[in-house]
This record gives C-alpha cells, sequence and structure tokens, in this order.
C-alpha cells in the first residue's frame, strides 16, 4: 500500500502570532516557520508504518509557495520517500485545499491519507473531513491509535468524554492527534539524504481545480487584553478575596 | 430563512452544548430547527423541542445513527439541507469531525469555531490559539458553522412548543462502524460545564500528585483540568486537556496550579471570568494573566488552600 501524507508550513508553535497594525492581516514577515506541529505527528505515523511493512511507499504533499519545499525536505528527511508540492501564491482554504488533494490522491491512488487534525494558524480542523467526503471514503478523525487489518483500519479517536474506537474501510482519510506518536528527531545524514530524493512540482491549473476562495477577511484584531490582577502573599488572602472580592466561592 | 443546528447527545440526554449553538443560531436572526439523529432517542427530541426559540425537531432515528458516525451523518444533513440558509453544530469533537464532512459535500466552506455573529454572513473566530480574532464574511449560499460554546450563553433549556417530526433515515453507507468506547467515569462535573475548574500542569510531577489537584478540586466542587505538559507527561488522560488543541472552557473560576501558562494553554481558559495562579516561578506567563497570583511551592500551598476554604 501507498500513503499519502499532507503537509502545511506554519507559523512556528513557538511563535506568538499578531494581527497587522492596520488589521487586515496576521504579521508574518520574518517570522519562523515549520511543519505544522500535527502534520509531524502523521508524517511520523506514515514512517511507523512503512517501518512497520504496512506499507511500500510515503508520499508527502503539500500545498503552497516555494519555500514549502522546505517542509517536504524535513518529511522525507524525516523518512518519507518522495515529495509532492503543488506550488502556488494564492492563499488556499480547507475546501481549496482538499479539491486538491483529492485530485493528487486520483493521480496517486493511495490506500490511505494521513493528515494533522488542525493546522495551528487558522485552527480550521476541517481539510482532513473534506478530503474524506470528496473522496467518499470514510474518516478516522483526532486519531490517537492506528491498526492497519486487512481492507480496514482501527481507529483510536480522542473524542470529548475518553476515546472511541472505529473500523474504517479502506481506503481512508486519518487524521492525527497529539498522542498518536511521538514524531522523531532528524539526523544529519537523513537531511543530506533527502536533498536527493525526489520532489515533483504541480500547479493548481494542471489539477484543474477551483480554488477560489470563498471566506473572504474582513478584519483582524487582537483579542480583547485581561487586566492585569494582583499577587496574593498568602492561602487566606486568596481565600478572602475569591469570597468577598471576586465573590466566586 | 432558517436554520437548522445538529443536537448532539448521547441517545438520552441533550449535550447542553447544543443549548450554546442553539444561541448562535438565534443570534444570526433566523427561526431556528433542530435535527436529533439516533436510535431510540425520542427524549433527546422532546428535550430539544423545548430549548428556547425551537420552532420544529426533526427526528431521524436508526440503528446506524447510534453513534454519531460522521460517515452516516453527514448524508442526513444532506438530505434535510436544502430549505437552510445557516447550519450549525457546536464545535465539540461531535460537530467538528461532521461538519466539515457536510460543507465540502455541499460545495461550501466551514466557518469553524465562531464566537461572535457579525451579520448572516459574517462571523468572528478565533485564529492562532486565540491570538488573534478575526472576523470573516461568507460567499456561499448556505453556511456551515460550528459554534465555540464559550462564546454564546446557553439558550433556555425549557418552556418552547416546538414541534417534533420524523423524517426518513439515509441508508447506511457501511463505510465505518463503531466498535467501542472508554468514557472516563467521573463525579465530578464535565469540563465543558463546569463553574469552577482546578488545573494542575508539569509542575504537578506525578500522577499521583495529582491527587492534591483533585482534592482542591472536590473542595469546591469543581471540574479537573490540566495543560498540555501534563497530559504529554501521562499523569492525567488527554481529555482532561484544557487548551488550543483540547478543551476550550470558560468558567467562573480558573485556578491553574503548577501551570506555567504557554500560549497553547492559555488559548484554552483566558476567557475565564476569574483566574488564580500558583506558581512557584514569580515570572511564569500565567500571572500576566491571572487576576490572583500566589508564587509559592504548590505541594504547600495546595494543602493549605484546601485547609483555609474549611474555615469559615
Amino acid at each position: 500500500m501507498k500513503i499519502l501524507v499532507a503537509v502545511k508550513r506554519a507559523i512556528d508553535y513557538n511563535v506568538k502570532a499578531r494581527p497587522k497594525a492596520d488589521g487586515s492581516g496576521v504579521d508574518l514577515a520574518n517570522v519562523k516557520m515549520s511543519m505544522n506541529p500535527f502534520d509531524e505527528i502523521a508524517v511520523e505515523e506514515a514512517i511507523r508504518l512503512q517501518e512497520a511493512g504496512k506499507a511500500e511507499e510515503t508520499v508527502a504533499v503539500s500545498i503552497g509557495p516555494k519555500q514549502c519545499q522546505e517542509t517536504l525536505r524535513t518529511a522525507m528527511a524525516m523518512g518519507v520517500d518522495r515529495g509532492i508540492l503543488v506550488e502556488t501564491n494564492d492563499e488556499m482554504q480547507p475546501l481549496a485545499v482538499a479539491k486538491l488533494l483529492k485530485a493528487v490522491v486520483e493521480r496517486e491512488e493511495p490506500g490511505l491519507v494521513l493528515l494533522g487534525k488542525q493546522a495551528i494558524d487558522d485552527d480550521s480542523n476541517q481539510t482532513g473531513q473534506m478530503l474524506a467526503a470528496l473522496l467518499g471514503w470514510p474518516q478516522g478523525t483526532f486519531a490517537c491509535g492506528l491498526e492497519l487489518g486487512d481492507g480496514s483500519a482501527a481507529v483510536r479517536r480522542e473524542i470529548d468524554g475518553g476515546i472511541q474506537t472505529v473500523e474504517l474501510k479502506l481506503p481512508a482519510v486519518i487524521t492525527s492527534d497529539l498522542r498518536l506518536n511521538e514524531p522523531r528527531y532528524v539526523k544529519l545524514p537523513n537531511i543530506m539524504k533527502a536533498k536527493k530524493k525526489p520532489l515533483d512540482t504541480l500547479t493548481t491549473d494542471e489539477l484543474d481545480v477551483d480554488v477560489a476562495p470563498r471566506l473572504s477577511l474582513v478584519k483582524v484584531a487582537e483579542p480583547p487584553a485581561r487586566k492585569g490582577g494582583i499577587k496574593v502573599p498568602d492561602v487566606e488572602t486568596l481565600v478572602d478575596k475569591l469570597r468577598n472580592e471576586a465573590k466566586v466561592i | 430563512m432558517t436554520a437548522l443546528v445538529i443536537a448532539e447527545h448521547n441517545n438520552a440526554e441533550l449535550n447542553p452544548a447544543t443549548l450554546n449553538a442553539l444561541a448562535a443560531a438565534r443570534a444570526i436572526g433566523d427561526e431556528v430547527d433542530v435535527l436529533v439523529a439516533g436510535s431510540g432517542c425520542e427524549a433527546v427530541a422532546k428535550a430539544a423541542a423545548a430549548a428556547e426559540g425551537v420552532r420544529k425537531v426533526l427526528l431521524a432515528e436508526a440503528a446506524h445513527y447510534e453513534n454519531v458516525l460522521a460517515e452516516n451523518l453527514a448524508p442526513l444533513i444532506i438530505a434535510v439541507a436544502e430549505p437552510y440558509e445557516h447550519l450549525l453544530a457546536a464545535a465539540t469533537t461531535t460537530g467538528k469531525n461532521v461538519m466539515p464532512r457536510v460543507a465540502a459535500l455541499l460545495d461550501v466552506a466551514q466557518i469553524s469555531d465562531i464566537i461572535g455573529v457579525e451579520s448572516n454572513d459574517t462571523f468572528v473566530r478565533p485564529i492562532y490559539a486565540g491570538n488573534v480574532i478575526a472576523t470573516v464574511k461568507s460567499a456561499d449560499a448556505k453556511k456551515v458553522i460550528t459554534v465555540r460554546t464559550t462564546g454564546f450563553d446557553p439558550v433556555a433549556a425549557s418552556g418552547a412548543r416546538g414541534s417534533v417530526e420524523s423524517i426518513d433515515a439515509v441508508d447506511d453507507t457501511g463505510l465505518s462502524k463503531f466498535l467501542g468506547e472508554e468514557l472516563t467515569k467521573s463525579d465530578r462535573p464535565e469540563l465543558a460545564a463546569a463553574d469552577i475548574i482546578v488545573s494542575g500542569g508539569r509542575g504537578v510531577g506525578s500522577s499521583e500528585n495529582f491527587a492534591l489537584i483533585e482534592a482542591l478540586a472536590d473542595k469546591l466542587g469543581a471540574a479537573v483540568g490540566a495543560s498540555r505538559a501534563a497530559v504529554d507527561a501521562g499523569y492525567v488522560p488527554n481529555d482532561y486537556q484544557v487548551g488550543q488543541t483540547g478543551k476550550v472552557v470558560a468558567p467562573a473560576l480558573y485556578i491553574a496550579v503548577g501551570i506555567s501558562g504557554a500560549i497553547q494553554h492559555l488559548a484554552g481558559m483566558k476567557d475565564s471570568k476569574v483566574i488564580v495562579a500558583i506558581n512557584k516561578d514569580e515570572e511564569a506567563p500565567i500571572f500576566g494573566v491571572a487576576d490572583y497570583g500566589l508564587v509559592g511551592d504548590l505541594f504547600k500551598e495546595v494543602p493549605a488552600l484546601v485547609e483555609a476554604l474549611d474555615k469559615k
């Protein structure tokens, strides 16, 4: 089986995003970018499945500007066999990304598609579900465990009250939650090796997909700031404040 | 112009998050219908019909709706979607799982996790872990929306007299099957609905030490939460997690113990009414959002706090 894993180039998780002064968007100038952390977990899972002999080939796909090549190289340095960049400088919203991924899936015919459950920039949490819908495939979202069987996959899912286990017919789309695995560190020799792995570039025109955005950004703003609080010297004062000032207990 | 809210339930009871989603639907200004899909869930339909502002409940019952599998629920929603301009669900793990599938089948965008309604096509939602608040306008004829429950006060659970109409189920797609569920059992209130939450972070140090957090929670009748660091360290299960990728909560009182206050965690709790932080590091970012900060060793301060709460 071939596994396709989708990776997004997003703001580094250690960086705090800020709106531009004019409210027209988020200020990403000179901001460190990395692979979306959830996608890193998806990549790790794909590689582990291959190492366990459950997959013959792993392919990473990214959609966005030229710099996404770096993201794909990271995936290949982790162990993915090759990369596909759908290059575009336009804003790609989740529905457009899902349509592009569907077109890539139709070319590559993987038995499984892995994605992160959400990207830490727009926090949409949509793309995997949308891709599954467009393909008519089942979806295992928020996965914390994945076992491939014969023609089916058992997926443990993080749900609000605990864990749910579902069985999905393959091919299927799986989106990773935090506890699916712990991604490996990339070793230097592997970074060198990754540079030699094949990386194909496609365009949105080639894939013949309508990628027009459906949502327009009216404005962005800082969230309302919390007023600075006070330090209390001891628990007695704290209890007194909570009882008599805040009146919450 | 009517909105459809997808009810969340366990076939016995309506999940209160649905009442927040109803509030968002009402803020759009629509008449509101509710879809209840499940198995043996007539009581849920009745409860939904009594919720403030509900005109009509559509009830679809079939064995393959019992466990709310997205593969089966999405086609049902599509089958009834035609008259509705807005389709909403609470942004719970169920809503987040099903609604994007619905949106894609309708060929429309989803607007995730809204916290405000500007007009019938313009909505407010947090992005970048809540560090940026975006206002977005939809160009689609139908709007598929998930609602962050902390953004809207729930509508009244009773008082309305909506009708209940049974509708036909759509065939089982056979794409997925429910195998089982392990739900965390607890006598404490649920995180999402609790008035008071006591959360522990990496500073708590171990699974055993979480008993301290639990003792304080029980003294206050509070729910227990945790930071991602505490979850990653294996002190508590993942469903305790408060943060960008866990649960977003806004209780009247949030007590953060041994939590440094990573962006990711603040995203999940900074809308709480009153925040208390107990941390030995006085430079910890959590003090930047706390109304009351206590600098000290949690292993000394938490038991002392439990004791102080006993005194009148």
